[in-house]
Order: C-alpha cells, then sequence, then structure tokens
C-alpha cells in the first residue's frame, strides 16, 4: 500500500507511449527531406497562417455559440424539479453517444441540396444553399460539442448553496439581483472549463469542415491530416504550433480561473 | 434553490434546443427507410437493413471496434489503478510532475497525439520489422484511457482511510488480501467509472484509430470515413438508426437500475 513502485509500469509506459513521441514530433519538425537540421519546415508551417487564423474564428464562434445557448439551458435546468433534470440531462447526452462521424454525416444530408432543410424552406419560399459555408461548419461544430458546455456550467450551478440563494432573498434582492451577485458569479468555473472543452477540440479538429464547408473553409487539422502522410516534417511543425498555443491558451484560462475563483 | 415551474418560454427554449439535438438523427433514421439509393423518397423498405449485416467490412469493423473497446478499457483499468496507488504515495514536485505527464493525452489535441504516435510506430515498425495494426491501435486506445483511470480512482485514494487497511492487516489478513478486500473494494466506484469513461472513449475515437491503424486494420468510425469518402451508401442510415436503437435502449437500462438502486437506498434509511 505504501509502495510507490505499482508506478513504475506506468512511468515507463509515459516514458514510450507519451513522452517519446511527442520528443520525436519536436525532433522531425527541425528536420529537412535528407534528416539534416533546419528551419525550413517552419517557414513551410508559416504559410499556412490564413488556415490557422480561419480555424482560431471558427472555434471562437463556435464557443461562443455554444455558451450563449448552453449558458440559460444550464440554469433552466437547475430550476426543474430533480427526476426532471435527470430526464433531461440524459435526453440532451443520448445523441453524443452516437459517433462522431455519423452526427457529422447527418447533417451533410440534413443540409444538402434539395434535402429536408431546403425543401422545407423552398415550400416557405425560401431559396438557399445551407452546406459548403462556415455557417455549416459552425453548426456541425456547435451540435458536435454543445453538451460539453452545458454540462460543467450545469454541474457548478446545481452545486449553488441554497442557502446562499435565500440570505441573498432575506437581506433584500429581487430574482435579477440573485442571480447577478450569486449565481452568476459562482458560475463561472463551469464557464470556463465548458469553454476549454469546446474551444480545444473544435480549434483542432479535422473532418467537420472537409463534409460541411466549402473549399476556403479547411481548417488546420485538415491540413495536419493532408499533409503528414506525405511531409512528416512540415505536419510536425504545424502540430507543435498547435500543440504550444493550446497550451498556453490552458494556461491562460487556468489562470484566469483562479483569478475569478479569488475575487 | 427555491423550485418554481419553469414558465412556458424555457420550455419552448429547452424543446427547440432538444429539436436541434436529435432533428438530424431523426431525418436520418427516416432515411433509412428509403428504398432508393439517393435522398429522395421513393417508398418504403428495410433492404439497406439486410445489406447491412451482409456488408462483410462494417460486420468486421463493428468486432474490431468492440474488441478494442474491451481490452483497452479493461488493461488501461489495470494499468492506471496500480499507477495511482503508485503515485498516491509521492509527494511534492514528483508527484505534480508524473500527474501533468499523465494528463498530457487528454489536454493535448487528439490529432497531435495521433501524429506522434504514428511516429513512433512507424519508427519501431522500422527497426522491429512489424506493421501498423491491430496492435498499435490498442497500445493508442490504452494511452489515452489510463489518465481517464487515474483522474477517477485518485480522489478515491485520498479520501482513503489508511486505518482500514492497518485493521484488516491486524485480523489476520495478508497484505494481498487486505489490498483485494479493502482497497480495491474502496477503489471500485472510481475504478468502475473510469473503466466505463475508457470503453465510451475506445468505443468512439476516430482521430487517434484513423493514424494509428496502417493499411489493413479498420474500426467502425475510420470504416464509416472510407465509405464517405466514396459516394455515401445508404447503409450507412442503416447503421446510424441500428446504433442509435442500442444507445437508447442501454441509456433507459442504465436509467431503470438507477431508479432501482435509489429506491433500495430510500428504502433501507
Amino acid at each position: 500500500m505504501k509502495s510507490k513502485k505499482l508506478s513504475i509500469p506506468y512511468i515507463l509506459w509515459m516514458l514510450i507511449f507519451t513522452m517519446i513521441p511527442i520528443v520525436m514530433i519536436g525532433v522531425t519538425a527541425f528536420k529537412d527531406k535528407q534528416g539534416n537540421f533546419s528551419l525550413e519546415p517552419f517557414a513551410k508551417a508559416f504559410g499556412y497562417t490564413n488556415v490557422f487564423m480561419k480555424s482560431l474564428w471558427i472555434a471562437l464562434l463556435s464557443t461562443l455559440i455554444c455558451l450563449v445557448l448552453a449558458y440559460p439551458l444550464a440554469y433552466m435546468l437547475t430550476r426543474m424539479r430533480k427526476s426532471s433534470q435527470n430526464t433531461v440531462q440524459m435526453i440532451l447526452m443520448i445523441p453524443m453517444w452516437m459517433n462522431f462521424l455519423l452526427r457529422i454525416y447527418a447533417w451533410m444530408i440534413l443540409l444538402q441540396k434539395n434535402g429536408p432543410l431546403d425543401t422545407a424552406l423552398s415550400f416557405l419560399g425560401i431559396h438557399g444553399t445551407y452546406i459548403g459555408n462556415t455557417a455549416a461548419v459552425v453548426v456541425g461544430m456547435v451540435y458536435e460539442y454543445l453538451p460539453f458546455m452545458v454540462l460543467p456550467i450545469y454541474t457548478v450551478m446545481s452545486k449553488i448553496d441554497g442557502n446562499l440563494i435565500e440570505a441573498a432573498q432575506d437581506l433584500g434582492s429581487n430574482n435579477a439581483a440573485v442571480f447577478k451577485k450569486v449565481i452568476f458569479p459562482l458560475s463561472i468555473p463551469g464557464v470556463i472549463s465548458g469553454i476549454t472543452m469546446v474551444f480545444v477540440p473544435s480549434a483542432s479538429t479535422f473532418l467537420v469542415s472537409q463534409y460541411l464547408g466549402g473549399t476556403d473553409d479547411i481548417m488546420i487539422g485538415d491540413v495536419i491530416d493532408k499533409i503528414f502522410w506525405t511531409d512528416q516534417s512540415t505536419g510536425s511543425a504545424i502540430s507543435l504550433i498547435l500543440m504550444i498555443f493550446i497550451f498556453v491558451f490552458l494556461v491562460l484560462m487556468n489562470l484566469f480561473g483562479d483569478e475569478e475563483a479569488i475575487a | 434553490m427555491q423550485k418554481k415551474k419553469l414558465g412556458i418560454p424555457s420550455k419552448i427554449y429547452i424543446a427547440l434546443i432538444i429539436l436541434f439535438l436529435y432533428a438530424p438523427i431523426i431525418v436520418m433514421i427516416f432515411m433509412s427507410f428509403n428504398s432508393g439509393n439517393t435522398t429522395v423518397w421513393k417508398g418504403f423498405s428495410m433492404k439497406w437493413y439486410g445489406e447491412l449485416f451482409r456488408s462483410r467490412t462494417i460486420m468486421n469493423a463493428l468486432g474490431n471496434t468492440l474488441l478494442v473497446a474491451v481490452l483497452a478499457s479493461l488493461l488501461a483499468t489495470v494499468l492506471g489503478t496500480t499507477a495511482a496507488i503508485g503515485i498516491n504515495n509521492f509527494r511534492g514536485k514528483k508527484r505534480a510532475i508524473i500527474q501533468n505527464v499523465s494528463n498530457l493525452p487528454i489536454i493535448s489535441p487528439d490529432i497531435v497525439m495521433g501524429v506522434s504516435l504514428m511516429l513512433l510506430f512507424s519508427f519501431l515498425g522500422v527497426i522491429f520489422r512489424f506493421e501498423l495494426g491491430f496492435g498499435t491501435v490498442l497500445i493508442s486506445h490504452i494511452c489515452f484511457c489510463v489518465p481517464f483511470v487515474v483522474l477517477n480512482v485518485m480522489p478515491r485514494l485520498r479520501r482513503m482511510d489508511q486505518s482500514v487497511y492497518d485493521a484488516a492487516l491486524d485480523l489476520g489478513c495478508n497484505q494481498w488480501q487486505a489490498f483485494w478486500k479493502v482497497v480495491i473494494h474502496e477503489l471500485m466506484p472510481g475504478i468502475f467509472s473510469g473503466m466505463l469513461m475508457s470503453f465510451t472513449y475506445s468505443l468512439d475515437d476516430f482521430v487517434i484509430t484513423h493514424f494509428t491503424q496502417g493499411a489493413k486494420f479498420n474500426n467502425l468510425s475510420t470504416e464509416i470515413y472510407s465509405l464517405l469518402r466514396r459516394k455515401i451508401p445508404p447503409t450507412i442510415n442503416a447503421l446510424s438508426a441500428l446504433l442509435f436503437l442500442a444507445i437508447i435502449i442501454i441509456m433507459i437500462l442504465i436509467n431503470v437500475y438507477e431508479r432501482r438502486a435509489e429506491k433500495r437506498a430510500a428504502a433501507i434509511r
């Protein structure tokens, strides 16, 4: 029970399958085709700056929409009876259990030309294309990751001590004031982890944009996927930049979260 | 918090979100009964279900997915539980470093983990002459499963009372008996939820498998991926409908089980 030895297999495992692969990415990113040291992969990687910015934009937009949709939903959930809370929570979770690719594919069917949405809106006299643009990619992302925003906010909100709210009411706060002074500040940690859980995967995902977006909606994940099979060096350089960016983002979010907790 | 009945606007809002989440799936299920092979409705038919079960590649991929998920979650549970017990005995900086490295696969983007493992396996493959396939996929899945087990077991360990273990030893258990009957018993809820998380993540994984599968191995996700690259076969609709049905049944069973457990707990009280 007191033994540290039990962790040795896992420490070795992490060394081989976590640390060494990351070091290999770092090493490969500084090699040219002949295997000599070179900064060429990074020079090539910076050629994808536009794609990188577009990925961040799509991820940011998706995260914001998720937050706007999820926050009121989480709040409403906490106001329900406990048994209905569990039921609604389960209803929200079920689609998440579907295979990731099938969920995107479902949107392809729904949004395609002459598909259900197109047919329905044509009936009302509205014509347009709903697939092959940035909006479709964002809708796909929101669909994929919305529950990741709802759950942490809901969890934090449902743990808020009822006595705090009663105290606020006794001291003369109306509902709006209770929300502003008690519920909102205490829900911030949930919002932070929701933002992290939506932003990180949507910034680095691939396929969603390939299936739902147009040619200029390609994201950084798609570039890594496409390039890695032929040019590992440039692929590694882009992966390294993406990873560092994500880590910086996580550290910033953590700092922000801590400060909020103190205040 | 005081519970009031939700107003009509709130109810409409929740209903709209649920509609958003379910509309694509319902359309897909509806299309699975279409006798035509495009999205134009040509009449009711079950033929795509027949074709689905006759498709050897899809059935094979389904088998692979289940096999990898079962093995990866079991092995990750053993590795993760022992690791957590070991890590719990470290203090200070060392402990922080081990835990942070352990969390790396969770916080780094899937795609980066996928390509880094691919680099490792193709490098080792040249030296030890093996090809990427079932083995490399299994190892990769264990990689992203173990951290979930560690994260689920750790809080239980911290809450565990060391004196119960000592008491078992005083009462005549040998170390192994005390370990099994006291420690593992105490940790069981954490071990179980870690295993369940591992299993579901492994079932759903596409990205990691995509980069470590090699030329011949496919799980369900990568099989669907290669199907979608060609023209879209309506068998996928049938597959989705059946998976959805399976998920609903499992969820209802879990819910019924939990309700019963709650009732039993209430009766004891």
